[in-house]
């Protein structure tokens, strides 16, 4: 398994503990009082976090090869996905509740700049697989 | 990855840049008030996201690497994984072009039927081979 799916996998299972703690204190907050940021912690954390880095990383493992000596594309490109949506899914899970408690606060940039990462995220996972959507490689 | 496979998961890659611009848009409108119409396009950017991408990707990979026989037709009887494919790219196009602008319930409807087909047709297909190494087909 690359190095760069590995990072991809665990970053996945932490994101799956984060959203299922998050999920229990989402819940607990119809019986006890919680801080009202709780609210605002949202379902991206399994879906982002979880599902789709899962999915970046055993594709990244796991689709046929380009060629031997160009395996899996650019790995600068790889890096670049894991570390835009990394950061860009962190800037979401800070700067939603930090908005959504304090809507007069001048964060709306944490917002813009989250988007921005997470879809650079995906056009640069997008440039780096879509030349692996091909037959087995069987050599030249 | 055989051709249809590499369809399926072409298809769900398209979906995905869709429903991650969509997404990054409802995101930072959120952030600066880019237009208010942006939070109406929700719905699309969940279904391209869930149907489109997470469940035509695993319906491509699941054609490709669920076990084979070891005989012709290697991958069983294909026409139910070759139906679905027609069928939930245009049920998703349907439901997300509702979305886009809200024509009728019969289009959503219509699309959601067609999702509905497109999942039966291709676990009827998955279905013959989830078996054992050992199995030998009648």
């Amino acid at each position: 398994m690359p190095t760069l799916t590995r990072w991809f996998i665990k970053s996945s299972m932490l994101y799956l503990i984060a959203a299922m703690i998050l999920l229990l204190l989402t819940t607990l907050n119809a019986v006890i009082k919680l801080p009202r940021f709780v609210a605002f912690l949202n379902f991206h954390l399994l879906v982002v976090g979880w599902v789709t880095e899962m999915i970046f990383g055993v594709i990244y493992w796991m689709f046929p090869i380009i060629k031997r000596a160009n395996p899996r594309g650019s790995a600068a490109l790889g890096w670049a996905t894991y570390i835009c949506l990394n950061i860009g899914l962190l800037l979401r899970t800070v700067g939603e509740p930090w908005l959504g408690v304090n809507p007069k606060a001048s964060v709306g940039w944490v917002l813009v700049l989250s988007a921005l990462l997470q879809w650079l995220a995906a056009v640069f996972f997008l440039i780096n697989s879509w030349p692996r959507i091909k037959e087995r490689y069987r050599g030249e | 990855m055989p051709p249809l496979s590499q369809w399926y998961v072409r298809l769900a890659f398209f979906n995905l840049f869709a429903g991650f611009t969509i997404g990054a848009l409802i995101l930072a409108n959120k952030g600066i008030s880019i237009h208010p119409m942006l939070w109406g396009l929700l719905p699309a950017h969940i279904e391209l996201l869930l149907i489109g991408w997470i469940v035509q990707l695993i319906m491509g990979v699941a054609f490709w690497i669920a076990p084979r026989f070891w005989k012709p037709p290697r991958r069983g009887n294909e026409t139910g994984a070759w139906m679905a494919f027609p069928l939930i790219n245009i049920g998703v196009w349907l439901v997300v072009l509702n979305a886009f602008l809200s024509i009728s319930i019969g289009m959503l409807v219509v699309g959601r039927i067609m999702e509905l087909a497109a999942v039966i047709a291709f676990i009827l297909h998955l279905w013959q081979r989830i078996v054992g190494r050992d199995f030998q087909p009648p």
